[in-house]
């Protein structure tokens, strides 16, 4: 099952994707996606996203892969849907995209075991995570000037349900900017696989319905600049379109 | 209660928007927290008598090294490794939707952890979206003023964010309520007392922050947008106190009422 949440007509609606790029609404009506605006596919209260969790994406910012997961929260505030734009603020010189694996949490969660965890998973989608890193700084790294920006984390375009997804840790992320292919990854290639990260997490905090953990990007870090076009794209799930302003 | 009011000062008789345990929605009622009555819907009766909520609240930020004496034990070792250099933008760091927590519910000590830190702070509820303000009108979107008990696991190490330590469910005690900022003392005389099993153990005031909070809403907003029930806080952790399963937290600030919590231990209490 796939349910994205748009705006249409006036008024928010959940929509299930067709193909064909059309969009089926709960009340029956097909329209066209670009009679839309894509909207988050879920409004959640809590994002914890992982930081440093593909080893070959340390090693790329010269770190030692963590012995315990690295996290850190966002805000809503930071939440787009696809086809948004993100802005790249004046004078930077490094902004890069973040491809990410996105949980959607659909049960209460709290002290879950490994083994379990997919019960407690209701789909997948997937973020974008964007980190100008001019502004990085060693106190609460990585500090939220860098990740926390207004409208900076692209999500969607929609959420797969975890049955029509199977297995999450198989999945090939890959980022194009232009078309062109800029970073390629692989779900498997997670330092803490998905199982144990919700089992570490709810370990000490209790998730709820809605709630999304951000996997962790994988090599591949570039540039953007104004006017690029960055299609974050995740197997089996789809493409998630954002535009640099 | 009239002359009871007069005698104790303005500053304990607050207009408030509470929430009630089991009612949907805030209301707004009188409350005189010194005497420890709450007068709503025409009814006064004892605060204790109420089971409360957490104010409605979003987004819940603090800012970190405000406190001019923290930020003064930590001058040294701000110029060395990890850190290298002071902060230049603000250290922000989120307590999550699990650790809001309401007056007199326990905060629950984790097994296996000995000491909590309890660091009382100013909460400003935001009233509408804050984007870009300027710190001269920072106020004006800012709806009123409230007590945060921000505990968490004493740690030294800020390098990383504290997301252990400090994003527990229930370490975010807030409220009880909210005061309308028209309705108290203006921000920069608001004042703080903590209180362990009834014993004062630090006064703090508006003073030792580095910057005030309305420069603060000025830096914040000029990247992230605060939106209507998010809060952004401020605390006195230089010489806040430790608090272990057994005591009771109270922290006071005249012109806002008293936020109280008492902290047990994992096994029987409030945890599983």
């Amino acid at each position: 099952m796939k349910q994205a949440r748009v705006a249409w007509n006036g008024t928010v609606t959940e929509a299930e994707p067709l193909d064909s790029g059309r969009l089926l609404l709960p009340d029956g009506t097909i329209v066209d996606e670009h009679e839309v605006m894509w909207l988050p596919p879920v409004e959640p209260r809590t994002i914890v996203a992982l930081g440093l969790n593909y080893a070959d994406h340390a090693g790329e910012l010269s770190f030692a892969a963590p012995k315990e997961p690295l996290f850190f929260f966002k805000g809503k505030n930071t939440l787009i849907g696809h086809r948004g734009r993100t802005v790249r603020p004046a004078g930077v010189d490094m902004m890069h995209y973040e491809c990410e694996l996105a949980v959607v949490i659909g049960r209460p969660a709290r002290r879950v075991k490994a083994e379990q965890a997919y019960d407690y998973i209701w789909g997948y989608t997937i973020a974008n995570d964007y980190a100008v890193r001019d502004y990085l700084e060693n106190y609460y790294r990585p500090n939220f000037r860098v990740k926390n920006r207004d409208r900076t984390t692209p999500l969607g375009p929609w959420i797969v349900s975890h049955e029509e997804v199977g297995d999450p840790m198989a999945l090939a992320l890959r980022t194009y900017v232009n078309g062109a292919l800029v970073q390629e990854g692989y779900t498997g290639d997670m330092i803490f696989s998905i199982p144990y990260l919700l089992e570490y997490i709810t370990s000490f905090m209790t998730l709820a319905p809605g709630d999304l953990i951000l996997t962790g990007t994988p090599k591949g870090a570039v540039n953007v600049q104004p006017g690029d076009e960055v299609v974050a794209e995740i197997e089996r799930i789809g493409r998630l379109i954002n535009y640099i302003e | 209660m009239t002359l009871i009011t007069a005698m104790e000062g303005r500053e304990a008789i607050v207009n408030v928007r509470l929430r009630l345990a089991g009612r949907r929605h805030s209301i707004e009622a009188e409350v005189d927290w010194r005497g420890g009555t709450v007068t709503l819907d025409r009814r006064t009766s004892r605060i204790d008598e109420w089971e409360w909520d957490a104010p409605e609240v979003g987004a819940v930020y603090g800012v970190a090294l405000n406190d001019r004496r923290e930020w003064e034990a930590m001058a040294e070792a701000m110029t060395a490794p990890p850190y290298r250099k002071p902060p230049e933008g603000p250290v922000l760091y989120m307590k999550p939707a699990n650790t809001i927590n309401a007056h007199r519910r326990p905060v629950v000590l984790p097994s296996g952890v000995n000491r909590l830190r309890t660091a009382p702070a100013i909460g400003l509820v935001i009233g509408r979206t804050a984007a870009r303000v300027r710190p001269e009108g920072a106020l004006d979107v800012v709806f009123g003023y409230t007590i945060v008990n921000d505990l968490s696991i004493p740690h030294e190490q800020l390098y990383r964010p504290a997301v252990k330590e400090q994003a527990r469910d229930g370490f975010t005690p807030i409220g009880p309520w909210v005061v309308p900022k028209e309705e108290t003392v203006p921000l920069s005389s608001l004042a703080a007392r903590v209180y362990v099993n009834g014993r004062l153990v630090q006064c703090v005031d508006l003073r030792r922050f580095r910057r005030p909070p309305e420069q603060w809403l000025a830096d914040v907003t000029e990247f992230m947008t605060l939106e209507q029930g998010d809060v952004l806080f401020f605390s006195w952790p230089a010489d806040a106190p430790l608090v272990s399963a057994g005591d009771v937290v109270r922290i006071e600030m005249d012109g806002i009422g008293a936020l109280e919590n008492p902290i047990v231990a994992e096994e029987g209490g409030e945890g599983e």
